[in-house]
């Protein structure tokens, strides 16, 4: 008889998704594919919270996860429209030609 | 879950898991940004099936909906339209900057690893176990306290899209100069 | 009578400022009454007080009135408050008297200056201060008077300030000054901080002589000396006297009210006030004796090569200054003060004479345009005529007994015969000079312009009175300290006594600390009994002849044989040209001290506030601004680094986090 699924293997899940989500904002360099990454960890997030919520006996955890998706999709929605107002700009999504701020 | 054999769910939940894996690592490394957004459709889809398994449906379905339809048309949407599709701005190569970025992820990783392995519950558990759930309904059981007890932050939540709709129209509005 | 002591500093000081809040549209005659009659008032008030103390006995002449506690600071505490003794009422009789006798002489001498006004207004105040520094019962309140003299002085000097010379003259004088008071500074320093180490914090003069012996004899001889180094800047001994020639710019009667009768006296004032302090030192007593004796033979010998009339006086006050510093530093503390209040009558009535020929001469100050004055002014030739001879120390004048009695406490106290013979020295070169000066002016053909000599005339009468009054002191004013050998009864000396007699007769080298020539004559039993009459009446005489010389050769040289002076001068033209000169003192002083201090300026500028200063303010400002530019290098505006910066940050932050779970 196998045991029920363990919490910790959902949140080595998790962990697993945050970190290659992580790991494509730090390495690409590709605007677009970064923000991709970006909507990644917070699902890596969603996961744990459900896992939680569930494990614990709780709506909590929906409720919040609720809540990041809808932020979420509002940010991609700013987000995207920034993007393709750069592009206007500066003709590349290249996040090396970004370089403004530099002091 | 619940009616469903424990082994089956074990077999589901191997490869939902492994289809996010997977389906993220492709994510990362294509270089084409087209064929990102696909592969983060696929690790979007594998989560929403996690849900399922965790007894979260309404999650599951918003997930879809959400994230795997509206947000992923947005960005396949957007490069689109910067002509992105034929890819190729990424010259593959291995820098020292990209070096740092990955040990210090890895180490990231490693730390959260260590959270999780060390992470007990308080022992105090909620109201809303599995069958409580199959019996309310877990869409009525999430209305009841979205619009109950978390309803302030409901409204805000909804004050904040509108600003979202409002900020992304006014951005992208083509200038009358 | 007691309580009104306060009064004497305090006339001068409302007249001061009547005159000079009020005053700006008070005709001529109201300022001049108003400043004449605030020192009149004072005068009053001391000569009040003098005759209460006549019906005293000894011991009971003192008052003392404070006014306010002033600094009180811990346990030192110092007051506004005033002492009149025996000693201060002398010094206020003639601040006062003789002070009230040149500001009515001044009423009529600048009464065509358009900064009248302004020069009674100074003058008052100086009366004011020099009255603070002989009343006040702590070292603390005469030294503002000291300083307020030097002030008073300043501005006198260069009262017509739109000539250079009168202005770098006043800045000289202050200059050299305030190095004479930063030793006195020092003195006073070391004196608090001495008497406070035993527990005794004060400044009072009482209460210093009460706990003088907690003192010991090297910090004695330190404290003493530094305060004779302020005494030879304020009565220009060697070597801080360069001012007092060039002081001569100002107006005549603030010559003679300051750099005569007044100012010059305060070091004089201040040892003997400060006498039972000296007693324990006689090192310095001895310094300031042999001070005394250079500085009198040295501008003597200047004073006999000039030929302004106001600079022959200048060297002259110089020179009897160091007289008075001889009497005190010879312990003979009353010789000193006598000496001092008859050179106030004379070399006042001089400096007043001197104002009165110029007056008659248009301005003319130089001896060699002058002559025959005699028959055209003279009330001014007969007064300073008086003058002269009482400086000369003929018999019978004031200036006799005061110098006699200097020359023999300087042979007897240090029982040296160098000392007595030096000083006969000067005193026949002061009878030479002086006549000379007087020969030169009033006697022999006129040799001034025919303009001037059309508008020679006899000064007002507001001039002429002041000179009788003063040349009438000048003879009868030494009859108070006639000594015993001669049959007086030295009054002034018994007068003196309860001030100077008061110190304790340790740490004297020679007998009898401070009484009089009396005492010390007659019961040192160096001298011997009869022998010390004998040698006395011995050195009288030899001095006498000595001036009555000076006198001869003066005639000799300028009224029998006028071709002799230029024989002389070419004989010896190198000497008569250093003379002249004033020895290149001041010369000196500009290349050693002057120039110097400019050096060291200009290193100062160049090196330590360009380099060092400048460099470490630009140095810092360049070092932050290095900074600021590493540390731009953060700001590289490309945002995985930023992203890079924050995983960074949050693994530091977990990673303490999991540390304190572990």
């Amino acid at each position: 008889m196998l045991p029920e699924i363990p919490q910790t293997l959902y949140y080595l899940l998790s962990a697993v998704l945050f970190t290659v989500g992580a790991v494509g904002v730090i390495t690409r360099r590709n605007a677009i594919v970064i923000f991709m990454c970006i909507e990644l960890m917070l699902n890596a997030v969603n996961l744990s919270f459900i896992t939680s919520g569930n494990f614990l006996n709780s709506l909590d955890g929906t409720i919040f996860v609720i809540f990041i998706m809808a932020v979420a999709a509002a940010e991609a929605a700013v987000g995207l429209a920034i993007f393709v107002l750069i592009f206007r700009l500066k003709g590349t999504v290249h996040v090396d030609e970004f370089n403004l701020l530099k002091g | 879950m619940i009616g469903i054999g424990i082994g089956f769910k074990w077999f589901i939940f191997v490869v939902a898991a492994l289809m996010a894996t997977g389906g993220s690592l492709m994510m990362v490394t294509r270089k084409n940004p087209l064929y990102s957004a696909l592969w983060l459709i696929v690790t979007f889809f594998s989560v929403a099936i996690l849900y399922v398994l965790l007894n979260a449906t309404f999650i599951a379905v918003a997930q879809v909906m959400v994230y795997a339809g509206a947000v992923m048309m947005l960005i396949l949407f957007v490069i689109m339209l910067i002509h992105l599709e034929w890819g190729a701005q990424w010259e593959r190569k291995l820098s020292f900057a990209k070096l740092m970025g990955g040990i210090i992820t890895i180490m990231l990783f490693l730390q959260i690893l260590a959270g999780v392995f060390t992470y007990s519950d308080s022992g105090q558990k909620g109201i809303y176990s599995a069958q409580k759930l199959a019996e309310l309904g877990n869409t009525q059981a999430v209305g009841t306290l979205l619009y109950g007890k978390y309803v302030f932050a409901f409204e805000l939540v909804s004050i904040l899209l509108l600003v979202g709709i409002v900020g992304a129209v006014l951005l992208a509005r083509k200038r009358n100069d | 009578m007691a309580d009104l002591i306060w009064l004497i500093p305090a006339f001068p000081a409302i007249g001061f400022l009547i005159n000079g809040l009020l005053g700006v549209r008070f005709p001529k005659t109201l300022t001049a009454w108003i400043a004449c009659l605030s020192v009149i008032a004072s005068f009053a008030v001391s000569a009040a007080i003098f005759v209460q103390f006549l019906q005293l006995a000894p011991e009971s002449r003192v008052y003392e009135k404070t006014v306010f506690d002033w600094i009180v600071s811990g346990d030192f505490k110092t007051q506004i408050g005033f002492r009149i003794d025996a000693l201060s009422i002398i010094m206020c009789l003639i601040v006062s008297g003789v002070g009230s006798l040149i500001h009515i002489y001044s009423a009529g001498y600048m009464h065509d200056d358009p900064g009248f006004r302004r020069y009674f207004c100074y003058l008052n105040l100086f009366v004011f201060m020099m009255l603070t520094l002989v009343t006040a019962d702590n070292v603390l309140l005469m030294f503002v008077g000291w300083e307020g003299v030097g002030l008073c002085s300043y501005l006198l000097i260069g009262f017509w300030y739109e000539k250079d010379s009168a202005a770098n003259a006043g800045k000289k004088a202050f200059i050299v000054n305030r190095i004479g008071d930063f030793g006195f500074l020092l003195g006073v320093f070391m004196l608090v901080g001495t008497l406070g180490a035993a527990g005794v914090w004060t400044l009072k003069f009482s209460e210093l002589q009460a706990n003088v012996h907690l003192i010991g004899p090297g910090l004695a001889t330190a404290i003493t000396l530094l305060f004779f180094v302020g005494a030879t800047g304020k009565s220009a001994q060697i070597p801080l006297y360069v001012w007092l020639p060039d002081a001569m710019e100002g107006p005549t009667p603030v010559s003679s009210l300051i750099h005569a009768a007044t100012m010059v006296t305060a070091g004089v004032y201040m040892i003997a006030r400060l006498n039972f302090l000296y007693v324990l030192a006689p090192t310095t007593l001895l310094i300031v004796t042999v001070v005394g004796l250079l500085t009198a033979f040295f501008a003597a010998t200047i004073g006999c090569a000039q030929y302004d009339i106001k600079r022959v006086l200048a060297y002259s006050t110089v020179s009897q200054l160091g007289y008075m510093f001889v009497g005190v530093g010879a312990g003979a503390y009353a010789a000193g003060v006598f000496h001092l209040m008859t050179h106030a009558f004379f070399k006042g009535l001089l400096f007043l004479a001197a104002g009165s020929v110029m007056h008659a001469m248009s301005g003319e100050l130089d001896m060699r345009k002058m002559g025959g004055l005699r028959k055209k002014i003279p009330i001014t030739y007969w007064t300073t005529f008086i003058a002269c001879l009482a400086i000369a120390g003929v018999p019978g004048l004031s200036g006799f007994f005061s110098k006699d009695e200097i020359l023999w406490m300087a042979f007897s106290r240090h029982h040296s015969f160098w000392f007595w013979a030096l000083g006969a020295l000067t005193a026949g070169l002061t009878a030479f000079y002086m006549f000379r000066m007087f020969f030169n002016t009033f006697h022999g053909e006129c040799r001034a312009s025919e303009e001037v000599k059309h508008h020679i005339h006899e000064s007002p009468k507001v001039m002429t009175i002041p000179l009788m009054i003063l040349a009438v002191l000048s003879i009868f004013g030494g009859y108070v300290g006639v000594p015993h050998l001669l049959g007086g009864s030295n009054h002034i000396e018994k007068w003196l006594e309860p001030v100077f007699g008061h110190h304790a007769p340790v740490a004297a080298t020679h007998s009898a600390g401070g009484f009089g020539i009396v005492s010390t004559a007659f019961a040192s039993t160096a001298e011997g009994h009869g022998a010390g009459g004998g040698v006395e009446m011995q050195l009288m005489i030899g001095a006498i002849i000595i001036g009555l010389l000076g006198i001869f050769i003066a005639w000799l040289f300028y009224v029998k044989k006028p071709d002799l002076p230029e024989k002389f001068v070419r004989k010896f033209q190198g000497l008569f040209t250093l003379v002249h000169n004033k020895y290149f003192v001041d010369e000196l002083y500009g290349f050693v001290f002057v120039k110097g201090l400019f050096k060291v300026g200009k290193v100062c500028k160049n090196f330590v506030d360009e380099t060092i200063i400048d460099g470490i303010i630009n140095g810092m400002a360049g070092a932050l601004s290095g900074i600021g530019g590493l540390i731009r290098k953060v700001q590289t505006g490309f945002v995985q680094g930023y992203a890079f910066g924050i995983i960074f940050g949050a693994i530091i932050v977990i990673g303490y986090l999991i540390s304190r779970i572990l």
